[in-house]
């Protein structure tokens, strides 16, 4: 699936909850279940620091396409990064760079990208374009 | 809970208090606001709103400088201000100067101290319980002058160790910067003790009242305190304005910490001389519409009387912690004798980030976070905390909509 068609996909799976609770049970019980990120990669360097909670990423080359793994201390923001993953995670690093994400805007969660909010989420999806392009950029020399 | 003591609120009164509040008749996602995040900012009662905007529509127009009808009234109207706030804090009227705020106020004791007082192997004692803003600057100042900041500890109820204040105390001391309340855990600090043990060594002491303003009655000559800090933003009043309350002897000893216009007596290239204080500290145009806020609210809060007001949240936070402590799992960030405002907490594993998500999407809002005292934080070793805060206008509903919001919280994060 391309950027745009899993950002779609997370929209209409979003049309079926009824109240903020469903959308936030689902958004916690990804973040639960998002796959464990490898402990040696859980360092300070992977390390995003948002004011309230903490983001690790790791990014990874794996033939030609950006695989992203990640965890939170906090279980709402793990959800929401677990949500981006199933975005960006796989993609090229092409594609990446030249994403519009707009599907935590449709899918009602602007507030967590907020500055104030200070989770990291907007953080990371920073952090993601720039590992983008900077393997895109690498690639392009080569 | 309900008392008709006259010195006491009671609870028709509450409801009277709540009604001045414009901002808390509203819904946020879809309920009724439930506003307990006063440690951060309070709201503005319509006496405040009003003095604003009448001096907007009605005499705005600078201050000290102008002939004319309007810069008089301005000027009128900003030291009268400055008068509100002495008779509310007990202090005379040149004792009172204008700042952005606490941190403001803080960082021109510090700078004075780093230019003209501290020297190397000088030590300035504050507290493990402090705000950034009174740690950051006396770090800035000590750097500079190889001079030490030395904390005094605190046990794990949140209260300072004053036998270890004691054995701090010695002749390298130059000041004792320590918080009236903590904003984080609620504590209140035995600040008359702190004061008296200070200058038995000829120590002088700075009063971070910021989250001590809108609850407890603050008499700073019968506390003999050298400086006192506060913001007006938490005091019912408006952003951008606060006060350094110091002795007349010190402020005249301390040095300008900035230079402009208002602060000057006379002005050559070769040499300046100073006002007097208060004017000695306030250079540039100060915020007049925001002095004049502050004003109307400390009117507004001494009409009340900050010892009712006292004596309600006292009532307040004891049912507020009652009430918490049936959450299973629920564990309290502090848990002093003597307390005031915050209530901090942990539920569970649960983040504090997570439960304050879910709280807002039940139009309850808390702080969650370090609340600026990640020291504190780490000396707990938690990431923070969730921290509800009390004020005037808050009720008994509010505190039974937070305990059922966070019971809904921890279910759903279960």
């Amino acid at each position: 699936m391309t950027i745009k068609e899993q950002q779609d996909r997370i929209i209409e799976d979003f049309e079926v909850f009824g109240d903020w609770m469903e959308k936030y049970e689902y958004i916690i019980q990804l973040g639960k279940d998002l796959p464990l990120i490898d402990p040696k990669y859980k360092t300070d360097d992977n390390l995003i620091r948002g004011c309230q909670s903490k983001v690790w990423l790791h990014a990874e080359l794996i033939g030609g396409k950006l695989v992203f793994t990640a965890d939170s201390d906090a279980v709402i923001t793990k959800g929401l990064v677990g949500l981006v993953i199933q975005v960006l995670s796989g993609q090229t690093p092409k594609d990446i760079a030249e994403a519009e994400i707009y599907f935590i805007d449709a899918i009602g969660l602007t507030s967590h990208l907020s500055p104030t909010r200070s989770n990291g989420l907007l953080s990371m999806l920073k952090q993601i374009k720039l590992y983008a392009i900077g393997y895109q950029a690498k690639s392009l020399q080569n | 809970m309900e008392t008709t003591t006259a010195e006491h609120i009671i609870w028709q009164e509450a409801d009277l208090i709540r009604n001045e509040f414009p901002i808390l008749k509203q819904t946020v996602n879809g309920r009724p606001l439930v506003y307990l995040d006063n440690g951060a900012t309070t709201q503005k009662p319509v006496s405040v709103i009003r003095s604003m905007q009448e001096y907007y529509t009605t005499y705005n127009s600078n201050v000290h400088r102008g002939v004319h009808t309007l810069s008089q009234q301005a000027t009128a109207a900003y030291e009268a201000a400055r008068h509100q706030v002495a008779a509310f804090i007990g202090a005379h009227h040149h004792e009172v100067v204008f700042t952005k705020g606490t941190t403001d106020a803080i960082n021109l004791v510090a700078n004075g101290f780093r230019k003209d007082i501290l020297k190397e192997g000088d030590e300035v004692i504050i507290s493990a319980m402090e705000h950034h803003s009174n740690i950051v600057p006396w770090q800035l100042a000590c750097e500079e002058k190889n001079a030490k900041v030395k904390v005094v500890p605190i046990n794990e109820k949140g209260e300072l160790d004053m036998d270890k204040f004691r054995s701090m105390l010695n002749s390298r001391v130059k000041i004792v910067a320590i918080t009236w309340v903590s904003n984080t855990m609620g504590t209140v600090n035995p600040v008359k003790e702190i004061i008296s043990l200070a200058h038995e060594q000829g120590i002088p002491v700075l009063l971070d009242a910021a989250q001590a303003a809108a609850h407890i009655p603050i008499r700073v000559h019968e506390l003999d305190v050298d400086f006192l800090a506060l913001s007006g933003h938490k005091l019912f009043g408006p952003t951008g304005i606060g006060i350094l309350y110091g002795k007349e002897s010190w402020l005249d000893k301390l040095p300008p910490y900035q230079g402009g216009g208002d602060m000057i007596k006379h002005v050559t290239f070769e040499k300046t001389t100073y006002n007097e204080p208060p004017l000695k500290f306030e250079a540039g145009t100060p915020a007049i519409c925001e002095a004049i806020g502050l004003g109307a609210a400390v009117a507004w809060a001494s009409k009340l009387g900050i010892h009712r007001i006292n004596a309600y949240e006292h009532q307040l936070t004891e049912y507020a912690i009652n009430a918490l402590r049936g959450i299973p799992g629920l564990r309290f960030i502090g848990e002093a004798k003597h307390r005031s405002g915050a209530i901090s907490f942990l539920v569970g594993d649960t983040h504090p980030s997570d439960v304050g998500v879910l709280l807002d999407q039940q139009g309850i809002a808390v702080r969650t976070g370090h609340h600026c005292t990640q020291p504190l934080c780490d000396l707990f070793g938690i990431p923070g905390t969730v921290r509800a805060s009390l004020a005037v206008y808050n009720n008994t509903e509010d505190i039974d909509r937070l305990v059922e919001g966070v019971q809904k919280a921890v279910t759903l994060l279960g």
